[in-house]
């Protein structure tokens, strides 16, 4: 270092800086002295110092590879090009090169310098022009520029007619319209003898036909004898010392020459018939012990997959590849790996031949020949030997580390989905897997794993077992944890009373409480998500109707999580509890088997939301929600809120527009209300209809765990598409199913409202007495006090009969928080004759004042 | 060419010599040369000289303390491109003795002439 000499003035030798760059121990030194000589730079460019003008550049072309701003040196290359000496020519083009692009505006002021230079007599001021071209022209100056380089394509010296090729390639990739200027003279370049243009006039060829199809035809016409005879000079060609590589002639103007037949015979039988002899020639005859010989044979056999090769030239290719594939050389068996993906296309049976191999290689030490082989191992499944390679992959996924792991349970849940023929088999692979790497496995696979399972009846018992037994087991994956969680909510009796067990099965004492206990671990466990703790809450609440004596111990557990942080585990504790305090008579029915999902249209309706757009929430399953509006269960609905709230379910109207994404498992949860409804044809007619839907919203709430209710939202957009504006119809079909066996043909009404509060009647008969109704009334206080001492009274004309069962209670909370209910029932003596009419009055104290509202009802359904 | 970059890197993972044929901004260039840098480096000498990344390859090659990277695209013929960094090394070593310390404009303007 020339401390001495002051060493960063302009008259620092690039050579001096280097040095001191690198003599640096720190990064922050470097920056030092990048800065110490940027700095001089500048001052130098602001003097307009002539003499050392290329010294700095270069000093700057340095800095700027090194990934410091160089920006202000832009003008300095233009001042540089513009200078009459090839040296500084020389800097000011490659810097032209290294410092801007060609998206600068800059550029454009070398136009002209350039066309000087590619008309100069100096052939290297013409070279370092093409050159400096070739980099970085855009699409305006290659329009201006073309003709000169035409021009320069014809000029006798080698080096020039090089780079004019090379340049003409980058013209003809930014501006393919003029591909057919070029047509003409690559072609009858092709003669050339000197390897050096003939690369680049090859190159070239290649470029005109992606360019355009004019040329590739042209070139079809014209240039296959040419070609062949260059590949053929050149692989006969005794020892060239300029252009030997390992034994080899010039190697990269075979590959050249290869691909460009490629591009030409691809889809050309006669072009293809010419090349024929020749590619098996190449391909028996070239040395593969060297790597160059192993580049050529790569490419040999790439060319004859590609074109219309004759089946013996085939079978060649696919030998070479077996021979690569059992090379010891890890590149070369990645690149063959490789070629056997492309073979596939072309003759699969070859390929299965080498099956065991790359299983071998998908457990290889390199993970770049892994993940090959993996992809190729997807390839190659087919329905014979899905099931040992599947085994194989599965044993393998326990042993492979983390970033593997992800693509391959992608891979092994898509083969077993597509080519399970035997739904046991399918499960068993999957639990496997969830048990192994349930963390990876995606959303849209354990959902399908469910669906599944509700289809297949006789493999419930089944699968609820088995995934008890892994979630005992282990319980950290967590989409294993989800799946099983559901079953047992689900099936949980079959787990306890080991019924429909298979043959392969033994019997495993299961206890109700065990079923709960495992339930409560899966909910406590620290490290699960909402998405599953919801899972669990739904999955306990069901069980407290499936079981009851566990009830009680339920409802502690579920109440623990009241004062959750997380709004929607709050939401559905407080929910599920007063379910299970209040609402003893309609738990069951509320918590009835979800009815089957229906696997094909879901299938189908999967496959068109992963192209859905935002717009699929709302439009994909409207075929399924005409169905969920003809659900007979009475038609128009007095608005939802206040009935909502009687299962304290939110009363947000709205529907929450911007949360529910149209990612897959949003779609699925719509079609699953929609399938849902669409097939309950089966039992109960209406009422189940309506929970079910209930259920759905219970059991499979919402992933995108947003504040608030994605759920009734949910729910509301498909009721959004069609008429009703309120966001729930089917709840209140819900609420009028409160007797388990709610008649549909009496909907219910809104008896009474005011301002404060609301009365609802709801309707049954007794199948043998048409005179009797029995009625439930409730109701809803709509105002923000709480109302106590709540009595209410009903006066009847005297064809009537009217007993009142006690109220469940005198307190009616404040805005829908709860609600109270009553049982009436009449007997009316003309039923058929006069419609039922009813006095009523309702006495209540708010804020220790009493009032009194009083009414009539007459919108009776006919028919009572 | 379906070549979009040439790069000498050094044990330690410093950039000796960057050539980009595509254009990338400066922050870019620091991440891609990172990112790659920091893959190619942790490979054995067992593994394959091909890692792939992101939507083209790299190939690399080792000379005493020098890595040579070249970014290809996905259909380039990765042997071929070995065959070419060894071309581009012996050239440079024929032109200029030991390839580390040397004149680096001379090397660019090679490495555009031979590109």
């Amino acid at each position: 270092m020339d401390l001495s000499l002051n060493p960063f003035s302009s008259g620092t030798r690039l050579r001096d800086m280097i040095r001191a760059i690198r003599a640096s121990k720190t990064a922050a030194e470097e920056r030092a002295v990048v800065r110490r000589e940027c700095a001089a730079i500048r001052a130098a460019i602001s003097d307009n110092d002539q003499d050392y003008r290329h010294r700095n550049m270069a000093k700057l072309m340095f800095i700027h590879m090194l990934g410091y701003p160089t920006h202000f040196g832009q003008m300095e290359c233009l001042k540089l090009i513009a200078a009459s000496g090839f040296p500084e020519k020389r800097i000011g083009y490659l810097g032209l090169t290294l410092l801007l692009d060609e998206r600068q505006e800059v550029l454009m002021l070398v136009t002209n310098s350039l066309k000087q230079d590619l008309n100069h007599s100096n052939q290297f001021i013409v070279g370092l022009a093409l050159c400096a071209l070739g980099n970085i022209c855009s699409a305006e100056m290659a329009r201006d520029l073309a003709p000169e380089v035409e021009r320069l394509l014809q000029t006798r010296d080698p080096n020039t007619k090089k780079k004019a090729a090379l340049c003409s390639i980058r013209i003809v990739r930014k501006v393919p319209d003029l591909a057919e200027n070029f047509m003409g003279s690559a072609a009858s370049l092709l003669k050339e003898k000197h390897h050096g243009v003939l690369i680049s006039v090859v190159q070239l060829c290649t470029e005109l036909c992606k360019a355009s199809r004019e040329a590739l035809e042209y070139l079809r016409k014209h240039s296959v004898e040419g070609l062949v005879r260059i590949l053929r000079d050149v692989s006969n060609s005794s020892y060239a010392p300029e252009y030997d590589i390992a034994g080899i002639t010039d190697p990269f103007l075979h590959i050249r020459v290869l691909r460009l037949m490629r591009t030409l015979g691809q889809g050309d039988a006669d072009c293809s018939e010419h090349v024929n002899d020749i590619l098996a020639q190449v391909a028996t005859k070239t040395e593969s012990n060297k790597n160059a010989g192993n580049a050529i044979l790569y490419e040999c056999v790439e060319t004859i997959m590609g074109i219309e090769a004759t089946s013996g030239l085939r079978v060649l290719a696919i030998n070479i590849l077996g021979r690569f594939l059992s090379n010891r050389d890890n590149n070369i068996r990645y690149v063959a790996l490789n070629m056997l993906m492309k073979a596939m296309a072309v003759d699969t049976l070859a390929v299965q031949r080498h099956r065991v191999t790359i299983l071998e290689c998908v457990k290889d030490a390199d993970v770049s020949i892994r993940k090959r082989a993996l992809e190729l191992v997807y390839l190659l499944v087919n329905d014979t030997n899905v099931k040992p390679l599947t085994k194989e992959l599965v044993d393998y996924l326990e042993v492979s580390d983390d970033d593997f792991k992800e693509d391959l349970t992608a891979k092994i849940c898509s083969i077993v989905e597509k080519f399970s023929q035997d739904k046991l088999w399918y499960l068993d692979q999957m639990f496997k897997v969830l048990t192994l790497t349930g963390n990876f496995v995606k959303d849209d696979v354990w959902h399908a794993l469910i669906v599944l399972i509700s289809n297949a009846p006789e493999l419930q018992g089944y699968s609820v077992r088995s995934l008890y037994k892994a979630l005992q087991a282990s319980g950290t994956q967590e989409s294993l944890v989800r799946v099983a969680v559901w079953c047992i909510g689900e099936y949980g009796e079959m787990l306890v009373n080991n019924i429909s067990m298979l043959d392969v099965e033994e019997p495993i004492t299961v206890t109700e409480s065990d079923a709960v206990d495992a339930l409560e671990l899966a909910l406590k466990r620290y490290s699960v998500d909402v998405t599953t703790r919801a899972m669990c809450l739904v999955a306990l609440l069901k069980l407290s109707s499936r079981f009851p004596q566990t009830s009680k111990r339920i409802q502690a557990i579920v109440v623990q999580n009241k004062g959750n942080t997380v709004l929607e585990l709050q939401q559905r504790s407080i929910e599920f509890n007063s379910i299970i305090q209040r609402h003893q008579s309609i738990k069951s029915s509320l918590l009835e088997r979800m009815p089957v999902l229906d696997e094909a249209s879901y299938l189908l309706k999967r496959a068109a939301s992963s192209q859905a757009t935002v717009s699929l929430t709302k439009s994909a399953p409207s075929a399924a929600s005409g169905g969920s509006l003809k659900v007979p269960n009475g038609a128009v609905k007095p608005p939802p809120a206040p009935l909502a709230d009687l299962l304290d379910l939110s009363s947000d109207d709205a529907p929450v527009t911007t949360s529910a994404p149209s990612t897959a498992p949003n779609d699925f949860l719509q079609d699953l209300l929609g399938i849902g409804l669409i097939d309950t044809s089966t039992a109960g007619g209406a009422p189940s209809a309506s929970t079910d839907i209930l259920m759905d919203l219970l059991s499979i709430g919402s992933y995108p765990v947003q504040n608030g209710l994605p759920a009734t939202s949910n729910i509301g957009s498909p009721g959004q598409v069609t008429k009703h504006a309120p966001g729930t119809p089917q709840v209140i079909d819900l609420l009028d199913g409160l007797s388990p066996n709610v008649n549909a043909a009496y909907p219910s009404i809104t008896a009474f409202q005011s301002a404060t509060l609301k009365m609802t009647f709801n309707f049954k008969k007794q199948p043998g007495k048409p005179q009797e109704t029995t009625m439930h009334a409730s109701f809803t206080n709509l105002t923000s006090v709480t109302l106590t001492n709540f009595m209410f009274q009903a006066a009847v004309p005297k064809f009537i009969q009217l007993r009142l069962d006690p109220a469940s209670s005198s307190t009616l909370p404040a805005s829908g928080n709860g609600s109270i209910t009553q049982s009436l029932s009449v007997t009316n003596n003309q039923h058929g004759q006069k419609p039922l009419a009813m006095r009523i009055r309702i006495s209540y104290k708010v804020n220790g004042e009493d009032r009194l509202e009083q009414g009539q009802i007459s919108n009776f359904p006919a028919g009572l | 060419m379906g070549i979009r970059f040439v790069l000498l890197v050094n044990k330690q993972g410093q950039t000796r010599l960057a050539q980009y044929y595509e254009h990338l901004s400066l922050d870019e260039r620091r991440a891609l040369e990172g990112e790659i840098v920091r893959k190619c480096l942790a490979r054995t000498d067992q593994q394959c000289s091909f890692v792939e990344h992101r939507n083209y390859k790299v190939v690399y090659r080792r000379y005493a303390s020098l890595f040579f990277l070249v970014g290809v695209d996905n259909d380039e013929n990765e042997l071929a491109i070995l065959e070419f960094i060894h071309l581009l090394v012996e050239t440079m070593d024929r032109h200029f003795g030991n390839v580390v310390s040397s004149n680096t404009p001379m090397i660019q303007y090679c490495e555009d002439t031979l590109t």
